[in-house]
């Protein structure tokens, strides 16, 4: 008897408790139901909806019943159709963002090691000048490239000097454009790569070098795999805002031959087509649908691990 | 017998590492020389150009390439196009701050308290929106921004809300709630459960262990997705870009790509765009200064570091 009394208070107090937490977490709930869930409905009920038969602009249609693929027959024909002008912008974008994150990460891995494992008492200065351009505006640091890029700028003064010639280096050129987007996306990339390296526990390393490896093999055997997933994640966190980049690619190029698709979305939401550009958006959030679960995933199974 | 198989495996080892490399090449403990220097180049190749930039905020003449001596005329000595003068852009720097700190007052509260239920309301209601959280963290920043743009210009109801002020404060803090919902859950999750449950045997009502266990033991953390959310709203750029209507809510960062990719830069730009640093700087400083303070005795200095740009 006593003992029942005891349970029905617990399972009460356990509901006061749930409405407690409910209560808590409610304003965020509210807050993500109206301001990201509705949001996404509406690109779909636009991608999904009419066009306007006089000006071509996009009418939103909510009742997912009446949704037609007009647009997405649009779209497929731009990507896939004889008067295809979107595939290559696919496929560049494609290109640059490959070329660019294993670039990141041939620059990043080297100094982010040494930083966690070999920097010391100097640590500390060395971490605060990784992080320094955490800190600094990325329309600073690209501001800072133009104006080191300009035809008559500093780079091409050495360059002449050296008889390198002086290239038109803003004029619309893809090495430019992979040049920004490497030194935009980099410092990310290095803190993530700091914090994963950093956690290595230094006895797996010693063991590595007890049992006989020498310093290539020790780093090949224990470093290496131990970093796999910070590598994972960090070039996850480069690669994916990269995909959504237009802005680094307008400052340092504007040319249409090295747009991406982040340009053309960008570029038809002030247009009549923009439709279009939900459709396109929404493609794009497909496609890395799956790269962000991997993220989500292995962020909820860390923070698991570490309770 | 046992000094031969000490020596057995001492010589083992030396096949092990067996290379016909000289004595000096195989000191195992040598200082990394090539990865230092590498670190140093990718240093400077990552903090120079801001420097000259900074430099040329403060060039006599009106090239953004060539130093031609000190001045401060793109500050206030400009009759036209100083920050002083320029109405443009010095309402941009007030607008920055503006949205910092709306957008810090409200994600802050919001994401906080949604990091404490989630945590401890087990279901599949608080696991789903938990994965939400996370994926707005994930999903690029333009997906985001056309999303927002579309419900603020097409969703009847949002819509007369329209873009602006508040659409880039609503869509602000949409981007950036995942901070402090991420960080503090992580710090749920160190402190364990055994602080709750001790206060609750104590008699505390749930809402005194809040206020007098929970909140002490979260305030670093508190604190440092505040300093994250100010510090990013100052750097952000799509959502505002997307998301502004007209120069009375356009903030530096828009400012500074915008009058940059029309081709009239110049180097009051790059003055702006140091006043936007000098923000972020302190900024920063504040929040490392402040969260070695509040974890003192607690944490070395690399720790809050790394703590105040949320990588942790």
């Amino acid at each position: 008897m006593a003992v029942r009394t005891l349970t029905t208070r617990g399972s009460k107090q356990r509901q006061q408790h749930r409405l407690f937490w409910a209560c808590l977490a409610a304003p965020g709930i509210i807050w993500l139901t109206l301001l990201f869930i509705v949001p996404f409905y509406t690109v779909l009920a636009i991608a999904g909806g009419r066009l306007n038969q006089l000006f071509g602009t996009p009418i939103a249609v909510w009742n997912p019943l009446q949704w037609s693929t007009t647009n997405l027959q649009g779209a497929w024909r731009d990507i896939a159709g004889s008067s295809a002008f979107i595939g290559p912008i696919i496929l560049r974008t494609i290109w640059y963002t490959a070329v660019a994150s294993v670039l990141c990460l041939i620059i990043a891995y080297p100094a982010a090691y040494f930083v966690a494992r070999f920097s010391g008492r100097r640590k500390g200065i060395f971490l605060v000048l990784l992080i320094a351009p955490f800190w600094i505006s990325y329309m600073m640091r690209m501001l800072a490239w133009i104006d080191l890029l300009q035809t008559n700028g500093y780079i091409n003064k050495v360059l002449s000097f050296v008889g390198l010639g002086s290239p038109d280096w803003l004029g619309g050129h893809s090495y430019t454009v992979i040049l920004g987007l490497v030194y935009g996306y980099i410092p990310y990339l290095i803190l993530v790569l700091y914090a994963g390296l950093d956690r290595i526990d230094p006895a797996l390393i010693e063991a590595g070098r007890d049992l006989g490896l020498g310093r290539a093999r020790t780093f090949i055997r224990v470093t290496l795999p131990l970093s796999r997933q910070p590598i994972l994640t960090g070039m996850l966190i480069t690669v994916l805002p990269m995909l959504g980049d237009y802005f680094t690619n307008q400052l340092l190029s504007g040319a249409r031959d090295t747009s991406m698709i982040g340009n053309l979305i960008e570029g038809q939401l002030s247009q009549p087509s923009a439709g279009q550009g939900a459709i396109l958006s929404l493609l794009v959030l497909i496609v890395l649908l799956v790269p962000m679960m991997y993220y989500v995933v292995q962020t909820n199974r860390a923070s698991r691990a570490a309770s | 017998m046992s000094t031969t198989a000490v020596s057995e495996t001492v010589s083992t080892t030396g096949i092990g590492t067996g290379s016909s490399k000289p004595r000096l090449f195989r000191n195992p403990w040598r200082h990394p020389w090539f990865l230092e220097g590498f670190t140093w180049l990718y240093l400077i190749w990552s903090l120079a150009p801001i420097a000259l930039a900074v430099l040329f905020s403060f060039n006599k003449g009106k090239s953004q390439a060539t130093y031609q001596g000190l001045t401060w005329r793109w500050y206030w000595g400009d009759k036209v196009n100083s920050i002083w003068h320029n109405p443009q852009l010095h309402s941009a720097i007030f607008e920055t701050l503006k949205l910092s700190a709306w957008t810090t007052l409200i994600a802050v509260p919001i994401g906080v308290a949604f990091a404490l239920g989630i945590n401890r309301w087990r279901g599949f209601l608080p696991s789903s929106f938990n994965f939400i959280m996370i994926l707005s963290f994930v999903v690029p920043e333009l997906i985001f921004g056309v999303a927002m743009f579309f419900v603020f210009t097409k969703m009847p109801g949002l819509r007369t809300i329209g873009l602006g002020n508040w659409a880039e404060v609503l869509g602000l803090v949409t981007w950036n709630v995942s901070w402090p919902a991420i960080i503090v859950q992580a710090r749920l999750v160190t402190i364990g459960k055994q602080y709750e449950e001790a206060s609750a045997d104590l008699g505390c009502t749930q809402f005194q262990t809040m206020r007098r266990v929970m909140m002490p033991l979260l305030t670093p953390a508190i604190f440092a997705s505040a300093i994250l959310v100010f510090s990013g709203v100052i750097d952000d750029f799509v959502i505002v870009d997307l998301l502004s209507s007209n120069a009375s809510n356009t903030p530096m960062s828009v400012i500074i790509y915008s009058t940059q990719h029309g081709g009239n830069g110049g180097p009051a730009l790059n003055a702006l765009a140091t006043v936007m640093l000098l923000m972020s700087f302190v900024v920063a400083g504040l929040g490392y200064l402040g969260y070695r303070f509040m974890t003192r005795g607690q944490r070395v200095a690399e720790q809050a570091l790394i703590a105040i740009t949320g990588t942790e």
